[in-house]
């Protein structure tokens, strides 16, 4: 379980989250909607633990430990994982290298985790370097996929991503999940959702996300306030209809 | 001959134009005495671990030949494939009339001091000849090794490709575990011919006290490939050379890398000069630059003199404890028509970097390594499995030093 109690955080002397309070449980996926600026990012990046989001006042429980103050490996090691929108280029580091660097050190195919998302090309080029949007997200769910966290940070997945690609990624980031569908002999639909324990927290701007993958709970950030709290597909018709300026008017 | 020695004694006094002077008279030249080894077993463990350190396998596992130099004696050479030779210099120079179209033909005796003591002084070096159409797939290495504390070893090599053949040369220099003041001067004449391919990585495993002056020249002609790696990693005092490269032949292509790490109290200043001298010559030259507290000149030099050649000149330079980086490189266009670049930069490691990387699992000091391990890989067209891996191997052991 994810726990965030009235967190507040700050970059430099710039407040970007103020009184967050969010609580993931096993086995859910939460989507989170924002105009641009919101904090979104800010968020996901203060549950990874980047050191220049300052928390002022709050806490972040993970698996009942408070992370609050855990360096960013600590808290990959506990099992929290981000997908990016924007990683870096680290010339020299082949991109196989990186996902067996993300297996730490589990036996991991390579090859056939990059087939499913339709890499296998790109393992022997420096990670990120002169990657597309569309590369940058394959690559990061192939990283995702070899680490296999419990929790699974999402920045953006859908952006950058031509429609060819868009179920690729849709349905990568469903198994992940534990929430892909195909039909299983051995376990039904509702056996396999009682069993599930990965958690999501998906960050998107346009939603469209929410057509390959589904999602628990959704929530407006809005200026650094969680606004709203709904089912996630509510809230994306109520945004696709008035768009934020919506929200705007729900926040103040 | 004669001619040779007379150009020498008139430079002996003659001070290099770069690198800090160096008083010979504070080292001692006399030859040690060594014996000869029936087999590279008889060699002490401290010393084949040591060899091992820079590239020289002394089981011999994947090589075509060995040369090894320990101080002033030759005490082993051996050739172990048809169509290699392997002589200590000076047997060659004795028994083989060919030599004197090679030996001081690329590099001048009386460009300097070192130069000059090299011919006065000689005490060995090697003769590593594929003959012509040999393909020589195993590396052939060469050792080049001290052990006399304070003792200036003098060194001549020439490295022959035929017409045709294929050669790749692993050369290894390091001394003893405790060693720690000594004069290296290697002097190294490279002969590319026809269509020949030839390979030359040199591994530096020196000693925190050593000084090192190398010299070397080569030549390639039409259609010839030479690939000139060069890995230094281990703190020496003082190490200055530019090796230069001639591309006389129609399509002839000079690659050269270097990877360098400047630890405390060194000083590293290492050139690669290359000059297109005849149409469809390609040349790169390659640095990979780490300062760890260290100073490294990185310099290179591009000469483009006639129409349709291509040249591209790269310098990275990373400061991860302090130090100074200073990349020099230059390009020089004589005519119309040639194309060359250069690209240089000094930096830092990139914090987002190693932030993405701990959110990968690494802790701070595994995700630096990584980054430098990625900076220090540079791919090597060319270059066979076997001395790729020696490459990496250096790399990694510096990776396990510096953290």
């Amino acid at each position: 379980m994810l726990q965030i109690e009235d967190l507040q955080v700050r970059i430099g002397d710039r407040e970007v989250l103020k009184h967050i309070d969010l609580v993931i449980k096993p086995g859910e996926t939460h989507i989170l909607f924002g105009p641009n600026g919101s904090g979104k990012t800010s968020l996901l990046m203060t549950v990874m633990g980047y050191p220049q989001y300052r928390v002022v006042a709050g806490k972040i429980y993970f698996k009942g430990v408070d992370i609050t103050d855990m360096p960013i490996h600590e808290r990959a090691r506990l099992g929290i994982g981000m997908s990016y929108q924007r990683p870096p280029t680290i010339n020299g580091l082949k991109t196989r290298k990186m996902v067996e660097i993300c297996a730490a050190g589990e036996k991991v195919e390579v090859e056939d985790l990059a087939r499913q998302v339709n890499f296998v090309d790109f393992l022997e080029r420096d990670i990120n370097a002169g990657f597309s949007g569309g590369e940058i997200k394959r690559s990061e769910l192939l990283q995702l996929m070899a680490q296999d966290p419990d929790l699974l940070l999402f920045d953006e997945p859908e952006s950058g991503v031509d429609l060819e690609n868009i179920s690729l990624i849709g349905n990568a980031i469903s198994r992940l999940l534990q929430r892909d569908y195909e039909h299983d002999d051995a376990k039904s639909i509702k056996e396999k959702k009682q069993i599930r324990t990965k958690m999501g927290l998906i960050i998107t701007h346009t939603g469209f996300i929410l057509d390959y993958v589904s999602a628990d709970k959704g929530q407006v950030l809005f200026e650094g306030v969680l606004a709203c709290k709904l089912n996630p597909m509510e809230i994306f018709r109520c945004i696709k209809n008035m768009g934020y300026e919506e929200c705007v008017r729900c926040a103040t | 001959m004669r001619d040779i020695d007379e150009k020498a004694l008139k430079a002996r006094e003659k001070k290099a134009v770069l690198g800090p002077d160096v008083d010979l008279a504070t080292f001692t030249a006399d030859p040690v005495q060594h014996s000869a080894l029936k087999s590279l077993d008889q060699l002490p463990d401290e010393d084949r671990s040591q060899m091992l350190k820079a590239g020289i396998d002394t089981g011999e596992a994947g090589r075509s030949g060995s040369y090894i130099q320990m101080d002033t004696a030759a005490i082993f050479s051996r050739s172990r494939q048809e169509g290699l030779e392997v002589i200590p210099i000076k047997r060659a120079l004795k028994e083989c009339d060919w030599i004197h179209d090679y030996y001081w033909k690329l590099v001048s005796v009386d460009v300097d001091k070192y130069t000059a003591r090299a011919q006065l002084d000689l005490h060995d070096g090697y003769v590593i000849r594929a003959l012509p159409g040999s393909k020589v797939i195993y590396p052939v290495q060469a050792c080049l090794y001290l052990d006399k504390e304070n003792l200036s070893q003098y060194v001549h090599n020439l490295i022959i490709a035929e017409e045709g053949a294929e050669l790749h040369v692993i050369t290894g220099c390091a001394t003893a575990p405790h060693l720690r003041r000594g004069l290296h001067v290697g002097i190294s004449e490279f002969f590319v011919k026809r269509n020949a391919k030839l390979s030359f990585t040199m591994i530096h495993h020196w000693a925190e006290e050593m000084v090192v002056r190398p010299r070397s020249v080569g030549i390639v002609e039409e259609g010839g490939l030479f690939l000139n790696n060069y890995i230094c990693m281990k703190p020496v005092k003082s190490l200055q050379m530019y090796p230069t490269t001639h591309l006389v032949g129609k399509g002839a292509v000079s690659r050269f890398y270097g990877l360098m790490v400047g630890n405390p109290g060194t000083e590293l200043d290492v050139g690669g000069r290359v000059l297109l001298k005849a149409e469809d010559t390609r040349a790169e030259i390659i640095a990979r630059a780490i300062s760890n507290g260290g100073t490294i000149i990185s310099r290179g030099d591009l000469v483009g003199e006639v129409p349709g050649i291509k040249a591209h000149l790269e310098c990275r330079g990373l400061i991860l404890k302090g130090g100074v980086i200073h990349a020099i490189p230059e390009l020089r266009g004589t005519i119309d028509g040639v194309e060359m670049s250069h690209e240089a930069a000094v930096g830092k490691i990139d914090q987002e970097e190693i932030l993405y990387l701990m959110s990968r699992g690494l802790s701070e000091d595994e995700a630096t390594a990584t980054i430098v391990r990625g900076f220090l890989s540079v791919d090597i067209p060319g270059l066979p499995a076997g001395l790729k891996a020696e490459i990496d191997r250096a790399v990694d052991q510096t990776e396990k030093d510096m953290m």
